[in-house]
């Protein structure tokens, strides 16, 4: 909503303020104005002046040498606007004089002659352009005979004007109106509101023998009136209203359609002007449309309704899309003598209905939506009729003729003062209370404490105690508020055993040097299916895909991190970025079967994508690339961190290197795989060698044990002894680790792995895989004899079982 | 005898001195005190002195000899000294020479502005609580006071999966589901952060996918003065103790009354600049009292319980604190972007 300062001056007196302190006070209030618009940069000089003769420049086809009488002087000026004449008052910058952007007016000779001054455009003056009237577009503006010569332009213009830009919350539709601001700024500044004209002169004939009104559907229609105007001249507006309006953000057209614009935005009313003659008919029946009835809208498209549409029509075919847009057949033309101007009031819903089918927003379905003001409607036909008899020379027909079930009673709520100050924390007195309904003009009935007020049915945002409550608040004032903090029992706040855990892991996973990422959780097509866990997998998800997707990258709510996470890494090496270790935590959107009735299951999972030099020392020559044992190793560490054993096994996947990828299970179970990508699936999304690791975090987590005892530290020494066995190189070194661990138990402690050899002085087909045993007896120090037996006994089930011989 | 040994000790003296490694000095040890070395073998000539000089030319030659390793010791110690600065010399190294670079992670921004929140939160006694993305329109919207086709649904653009089912559009659900599961029978004190969703094109200020960090407290007598100073309480310590705030009134379907909240404009002290768009304020976050129909939707009887609740956007509160111009950059993950912020905890707004 713009909201012009000129304008308002014309209900409630705003003198006294600058419209920066005016704004404040209304933002603080609770309207919040979003900025303040200046309709033109100042001028200086510029002065309505009187064209005495229009010649033409006898070097010059285009141009007119004018004499121009500005009151003290009179100024040749050479004019190219096509529409220039002899006899009109006109807009003159004289020489010295400064216009918008800074520009000089100076004597200057055109093709020959003096031209002293500049006959000008609105444009030229800092009015946009698309809210100056067609017919003057390519020329100069034109003043109605009226004006004096010699006046300041500026405000005959309304040059000097601000406006106001609401950001209005939805629950203030009051003040979609220039009468509901001026009661918020009356309410604000403690004045009064002076309200506008609608005496009308009615003639003795009446609406009714012109028109007849039949609503079918009362509560989608609950008022209809018609008013009847004859005699009709369409000219332009007067120069206030067209001022107003281009203020207002509207382009001045005529003066009928001027002046239902105007009473628009000033009682927040829309009304509908016919062209009474094109009516086709002498009645007006509103009624739900047939489901699949076609019409023509004023803008030439052809409309197919259904019945939650209301349309009016001439009791033939619809001639307008109520609340929303007129017929093209009914539109009022130059050629227009008798108007029937519709005041009605349409339910919210319909209106809210018809916008969106037809995908037509305006500022009169705008106001439909949000509800208008019951005690309005009829009194914005007469504020009309008003003017339409002072500005277009209308005859007025006693009317109007309506139909009428409108409900315009007016709310009523209760309030006690010590209710107020229970809920605010403050200590108003009734006293305030009473001076609060007065600023906003709401009418109440006092007893002490207790006040019952009757809430104008101009706030339809108010019915219930809470509501007052606020209105209350905000004109008491916010800032007068006190500063507490609530009285209630204390308790101890904090994080759950698992947020707890979950922030511990990003710790170790930042430790180890990741960077954590958020990446967006929906995804594409292509990407919707690829690189989901194994244990995921299994379950065949359905993708959960959205009703109306914004753009197809981002359609289907991810099965896996990984994908979204990749791109990151393209989008990092295609800015030369090529060193990446990132990782994420967050959910994944797992269901079943179509339709989708339920909510998907949203699983935590942890991720992890690494590419490129995991260390890089260039004048050492140390160059370390991420590798597959990296990638391994920290997610070893978390596991270990977290006390959970976990096992890996060889896998193939699609998508991932068919040798370096293995699952990751704890107790049997699997809960993600880490690995390489595979190559072509590497190119495919412009990466290079890139390693991945994915885990279901939530089942991790369900399985941490909070430790909570002690584990004593040995107190005899530990005995190494080194082993290799030469098996075949398809052997997995994890298989024989675990046998030596159970053929040594319980008396190994640890296994370490510390080389693994192909090559000379082996067969073919063959490696030697050295293993570190610690053996360890928590109640004695070991005897030679005992470690020995152990390790025989390894020996043997580690030869029996893989076909293994120990290397000498 | 006796001119025998002071030879030898004045020959040994002066080798020692002239001596210029542990190697000559060994040798020179070997030479005058070894087995074979001649102070042994003047000593084997004593045999033939008489009774009365042995004890005598003893005594010297045990000078000598103590007077020689002496030297010898000196000389050693002096010459490891010097041997030992020869060695720290040579392992002298260009120590402008840029170290091995660290492998260092860091929580995403978000997390860090989120957990900071969090935490300031938990200290005031609050319970951090989380819920789903997808929701039901039933919690995302209706049990917040917004019905089917009311207008303020408007504010929000929703993705919606089924006519049911959609993307939360805001992390209030999680406040109705809480109170819910509390059942109208115990005050609720908790804070719940999350992502949420609206059909935005993705532009400098606009992003389809964000944060939101929201509160709320309900109990009985809640005042709204308690939301002014729990705010207030909120804002210094997030932002600085040199801050001010002040509330406006607002709209939210689920509070009455509403506010939004600005903080006093840390450049210009109030006075107005480009940051602060000239109004000398910044807006950080809404609330407002609970709405009564959202308590009584949960099982709360709202004349006997009232609350406060509010809600931020730490894409928001990140952006005004760091200057950062562009929303995205948040999820594009750019490393470069990323690296900044390792630790991003501190300072003020
Ligand atoms: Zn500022």
């Amino acid at each position: 909503m713009f909201v012009s300062l000129n304008w308002l001056k014309n209900y409630v007196d705003i003198d006294s303020l600058s419209s920066e302190e005016l704004a404040e006070k209304i933002t603080k209030t609770g309207i919040e104005v979003d900025g303040i618009e200046y309709i033109a940069e100042k001028s200086r000089g510029v002065v309505v002046g009187y064209v005495e003769t229009c010649d033409q420049h006898p070097n010059a086809d285009k141009l007119n040498i004018c004499q121009v009488d500005v009151g003290e002087e009179q100024l040749q000026i050479i004019c190219g606007a096509p529409n220039v004449r002899q006899g009109q008052k006109v807009v003159v910058a004289k020489p010295g004089a400064v216009l918008p952007k800074n520009f000089k007016i100076k004597k200057v000779k055109l093709r020959g002659v003096e031209s002293n001054g500049m006959i000008c455009s609105l444009q030229e003056l800092g009015i946009e352009e698309k809210y100056v009237p067609k017919d003057i577009a390519e020329g100069i503006f034109v003043f109605p005979d009226d004006v004096t010569v010699g006046e300041d332009v500026e405000p005959l213009l309304n040059l000097n004007d601000a406006v106001l830009e609401f950001d209005l919350t939805p629950n203030r539709s009051d003040a979609l109106s220039m009468l509901g601001v001026a009661y918020e700024t009356a309410a604000i500044l403690g004045q009064d509101v002076k309200l506008p004209e609608e005496t009308v002169h009615s003639a003795a004939e009446k609406a009714a023998d012109y028109v007849s009104v039949s609503v079918k559907d009362p509560d989608l229609n609950p008022y209809y009136g018609a008013f009847i105007a004859r005699d009709i001249t369409i000219k332009p507006a007067p120069l206030w209203m067209r001022n107003a309006l281009i203020a207002a953000g509207i382009r001045p057209i005529n003066n009928v359609v001027d002046i239902t614009n105007y009473v628009l935005l000033e009682y927040g009313q829309p009304l509908h002007a016919f062209d009474y003659d094109q009516f086709g008919s002498e009645q007006i029946v509103t009624r739900r449309a047939g489901q699949h009835e076609n019409m023509t809208t004023l803008d030439g498209e052809e409309r197919t309704l259904s019945n939650e549409n209301l349309v009016i029509t001439n009791g033939k075919e619809p001639v307008a899309l109520a609340g929303v847009m007129g017929g093209l057949n009914t539109e009022v033309t130059d050629d227009t003598t008798t108007v029937l101007l519709e005041a009605a009031y349409f339910a919210p819903s319909t209106v809210r209905t018809s916008v969106n089918d037809t995908g037509l927003r305006s500022d009169s379905s705008t106001r439909f939506e949000k509800g208008v003001d019951p005690n309005r409607v009829e009194k914005a036909g007469w504020r009309a009729c008003h003017l339409l008899e002072t500005y277009a020379g209308a005859t007025i027909l006693a009317g109007p003729v309506s139909f009428d079930a409108l409900d315009r009673s007016e709310k009523t709520v209760e309030m006690e003062t010590d209710e107020i100050n229970k809920r605010l924390g403050t200590a108003v007195t009734a006293d305030d209370v009473v001076s609060i309904l007065n600023k906003l003009q709401f009418s109440f009935e006092q007893d002490k404490d207790t006040f019952v007020v009757h809430v104008p049915t101009r706030r339809g945002d108010i019915a219930i105690f809470e509501d007052m409550l606020e209105e209350v608040a905000r004109i008491y004032g916010y800032d007068q508020l006190p500063f507490t903090l609530p009285e209630g029992a204390s308790q101890a706040g904090g994080l759950t055993g698992k947020q707890q855990l979950k922030r511990e892991v990003k710790q170790y996973l930042q430790s180890a040097g990741l960077m954590e990422t958020i990446t967006y959780s929906l995804t594409d097509e292509a990407m919707i299916d690829k690189l989901i866990s194994p244990e995921l997998k299994e379950k065949r998800p359905t993708p959960v895909q959205l009703a109306m997707p914004m753009s197809e990258d981002h359609k289907y709510l991810r099965l896996s991190i990984l994908p979204e996470l990749l791109k990151t890494l393209a989008h990092n090496r295609a800015r030369t970025q090529s060193d990446i270790h990132y990782y994420e935590l967050g959910s994944v959107f797992v269901t079943n079967g179509e339709p989708i009735t339920r909510q998907p299951d949203e699983k935590l999972r942890l991720a992890g994508a690494l590419t490129g030099l995991w260390i890089s020392h260039p004048w050492q020559q140390e160059k370390k690339p991420v590798d597959f044992y990296l990638v391994k190793g920290i997610v070893e560490g978390l596991f270990d961190y977290l006390d959970i054993p976990a096992a890996f096994e060889q896998v193939e996947l699609p998508d991932m290197h068919p040798g370096r990828c293995a699952t990751i299970s704890i107790n049997d179970r699997t809960v993600g795989f880490l690995g390489q990508l595979h190559p072509a699936f590497e190119k495919s999304m412009d990466l290079k060698e890139t390693y991945v690791f994915d885990m279901n975090l939530e089942a991790v987590l369900d399985d941490y044990t909070n430790t909570t005892g002690y584990r004593p530290i040995p107190k005899y020494p530990s005995i190494a002894r080194d082993i290799a066995f030469i098996v075949d190189e398809d052997i997995k070194a994890g298989a024989i680790q675990e046998a030596i661990a159970e053929a040594g138990d319980p008396l190994v402690k640890n296994v370490q792995i510390f080389d693994v050899y192909k090559g000379e002085h082996l067969p073919e087909g063959k490696k030697s895989i050295a293993y570190s045993l610690f053996y360890q007896d928590p109640d004695k120090t070991l005897k030679d004899d005992e470690v020995e037996q152990s390790y025989q006994q390894i020996v043997s089930t580690i030869n029996e079982k893989f076909n293994a011989y120990v290397r000498s | 005898m006796k001119e025998q040994l002071e030879t030898i000790r004045q020959e040994a003296t002066a080798r020692i001195k002239e001596a210029e490694n542990l190697k000559e000095l060994q040798d020179i040890k070997v030479t005058y005190l070894g087995k074979k070395g001649s102070l042994t073998s003047v000593l084997r000539g004593m045999g033939k002195l008489s009774k009365e000089e042995r004890p005598v030319v003893g005594e010297i030659a045990n000078k000598v000899r103590e007077a020689i390793t002496n030297e010898i010791d000196e000389k050693t110690e002096t010459l490891e000294k010097k041997a030992l600065e020869e060695k720290l010399r040579n392992e002298a190294i260009d120590v402008t020479l840029p170290g091995r670079p660290v492998q260092v992670g860091g929580p995403h921004l978000l997390t860090g502005i989120i957990e900071e929140i969090e935490d300031l939160f938990i200290g005031m006694g609050y319970e951090v609580r989380e819920g789903p993305e997808v929701e039901t329109d039933y919690f995302n919207f209706e049990a917040l006071n917004l019905p089917k086709g009311h207008p303020a649904r408007d504010m929000h653009d929703t993705f919606y999966i089924t006519n049911n089912l959609l993307l939360r559009t805001h992390t209030s659900p999680v406040q109705a589901r809480t109170m819910q599961q509390y059942g109208g029978m115990q005050p609720v004190k908790m804070i719940c952060p999350g992502k949420v969703y609206r059909r935005d094109t993705d532009d400098a200020t606009h992003s389809h996918q964000f944060t939101q960090i929201e509160g709320l407290y309900v109990d009985a007598n809640v005042r709204m003065s308690d939301l002014k100073g729990t705010l207030n309480t909120f804002a210094k310590s997030m932002f600085g103790e040199d801050r001010e705030i002040r509330l406006r009134p607002s709209f939210f379907p689920f509070t009455e009354p509403s506010v939004e909240m600005d903080i006093s404009c840390k450049v210009c002290k109030g006075d107005g600049c480009s940051v602060c768009k000239h109004s000398g304020w910044i807006e950080i976050l809404g609330g407002g009292m609970v709405h009564p129909n959202v308590l009584e939707m949960a099982g709360y009887d709202s004349e006997k319980y009232t609350g406060f609740a509010f809600g931020m956007g730490p894409e928001r509160i990140a952006m005004l604190k760091y200057g950062i111009d562009d929303i995205r950059h948040f999820y594009t993950n750019d490393k470069r972007f990323l690296t900044q912020y390792h630790h991003a905890k501190g300072g003020a707004l």
